[in-house]
């Protein structure tokens, strides 16, 4: 098996990270505040912030949190609660104890309040920075390696460029044996029987339309699709048309499963994420901007995140590197700093889609040796997570794991 | 070139740069005029398109035309809708492309 890097992190579960972050975690929005004092001061550190903000417990974002916070690229953890939420914070805090991690929580209203609580937070992060410094150093092969794609901003050219450029990097990365998982079934209606053409299994090809058809529904009762009106500004011009330009992020591998989000794929291929919720719509939209889909992607243990854009997003994220791929050249040049590689160059007559695909896992290659992503350097580290019901998913969803 | 087809049989042409009202176009052997100012990545019919007709993307089906589109003229909101969002339904999305 091919190298990755020499600078990865080995965990307990076998899983290998490429960053060392440590995460404060906030367990309801009445902790976000002293969180948030907490985390600010190490911002330079490698020191996140993810929370949630509810008081009503929910399984989707208890299972999302003991995903990010046993995810291979972080570190340790801080929890911070106010003591009197639902979040089940002692489910939460043994579930990171038995990943081995240091991990720590702090109740407010038993720490004396804000100050008080601040001051133990920040004393445990400065800690816990000077203790992971020294963490070994190990070899990482490309098939231990999980990469996310999601796009955001779409315009005209995303179809284009951007998106089957990441399609071409999903074809090599898929070949080398890494798991990259594609998502926001909402954005692939009208593409479900070419999808379900490339299933690995017949019975995956009718799970994979099927979780179309649920999105379509799904969208019907809240009466709005996924289209934005700045895709309209950017020449697009219905969902279908978007859709086949989402879809070719995926590249040309079969599939080989459809996965919901914490779910983490056991062997390399292909796999469909599914983010909208099982059963009768209750929680309101699937995914409410960008950044709730980059979260189930690293939940189901992306170590790196593909985000074409055409319009321009300017995101990051919390946990994981985002690399932005930029589908626009007019927009490349309005957003530089922003932005990672330049698909849009393609339309001025300079590259073809397979030397986009070589030059994104060339960058993953250095992101996995320490380079920082445009996001990275400027600090951006959005997050979001909120509530959701999903059903497991069946053996038919996963065949080749079997 | 400032325009792109994505796949033989569209029957639309994509912008590859942003052009100016009175910007001229070729498609095929005819120079076309823009009317207005176009957007990189906004569609143009490569040819004359009927009412009802399908618009061809990537090869692919994106909507359907809403009234006459004449060749040259800008693909839009204005002159093409969803086979898929008026309803939100695959269903009826189907029943749609089975009938045309």
């Amino acid at each position: 098996m091919k190298t990755l890097t020499t600078k990865a992190i080995a965990r307990a579960d076998g899983r290998k990270g490429l960053r060392n972050t440590i995460l404060v975690v906030y367990l309801v929005e009445c902790a976000h505040h002293v969180a948030r004092e907490i985390q600010h001061r190490f911002r330079e550190d490698d020191v996140h912030l993810i929370g949630f903000s509810g008081c009503y417990p929910n399984e989707y974002s208890h299972r999302m949190l003991i995903r990010l916070c046993t995810h291979p690229n972080v570190g340790a953890v801080l929890l911070l609660s106010l003591g009197c939420e639902g979040f089940n914070r002692a489910g939460l805090l043994s579930s990171i104890r038995a990943s081995g991690r240091p991990v720590d929580l702090l109740v407010i209203q038993e720490t004396g309040g804000t100050r008080s609580t601040v001051e133990a937070g920040r004393a445990w992060v400065e800690r816990t920075v000077v203790a992971l410094e020294s963490a070994p150093r190990v070899e990482m092969n490309w098939n231990e390696l999980v990469v996310g794609t999601v796009c955001g901003g779409s315009d005209g050219t995303s179809g284009i460029t951007a998106n089957p450029g990441i399609g071409r990097a999903f074809d090599q990365l898929v070949q080398e044996g890494a798991v990259c998982i594609f998502e926001e079934t909402g954005e692939l209606i009208g593409c479900e029987q070419i999808m379900a053409a490339r299933a690995a299994t017949p019975e995956l090809a009718e799970i994979l339309s099927a979780s179309v058809a649920k999105a379509a529904r799904y969208y019907a009762t809240l009466g709005h699709g996924s289209f934005a009106p700045g895709n309209a500004d950017g020449g697009l011009t219905t969902q279908e048309e978007k859709s086949m330009g989402a879809y070719s992020k995926s590249g040309s591998s079969a599939i080989s499963g459809l996965i919901k989000p914490g779910d983490v794929p056991g062997q390399g291929g292909l796999y469909l994420l599914d983010v909208v919720p099982d059963g009768e719509v209750r929680f309101g939209f699937p995914n409410i901007n960008d950044n709730a889909e980059i979260a189930e992607l690293i939940a189901c243990g992306s170590h790196v995140i593909l985000f074409a854009t055409g319009r321009g997003s300017v995101v990051g994220s919390a946990i994981s590197p985002v690399i932005k791929v930029c589908a626009n050249p007019e927009t490349f040049r309005k957003l530089v700093g922003d932005m990672d590689v330049n698909a849009g160059r393609i339309l001025e007559g300079h590259g073809t889609l397979d030397e986009v695909g070589t030059e994104i896992v060339d960058l993953i290659r250095a992101l996995a040796e320490g380079q920082e992503t445009a996001s990275e350097s400027l600090g951006h580290q959005e997050f979001v997570l909120g509530y959701k019901s999903f059903e497991a998913i069946g053996p038919a969803c996963h065949p080749t794991y079997q | 070139m400032d325009t792109i087809l994505l796949s033989p049989n569209d029957n639309i042409i994509v912008l590859t740069k942003s052009l100016q009202e009175g910007a001229v176009v070729r498609i095929g052997d005819v120079d076309y005029r823009l009317p207005s100012a176009l957007g990189l990545g906004h569609k143009l019919a490569a040819k004359p398109i009927r009412a009802g007709e399908k618009i061809l993307k990537y090869g692919a089906q994106i909507g359907s035309a809403t009234r006459d589109i004449a060749a040259g003229e800008h693909v839009h909101l204005h002159n093409i809708q969803s086979d898929y969002l008026p309803t939100y339904t695959l269903e009826l999305g189907r029943e749609f492309h089975a009938a045309t």
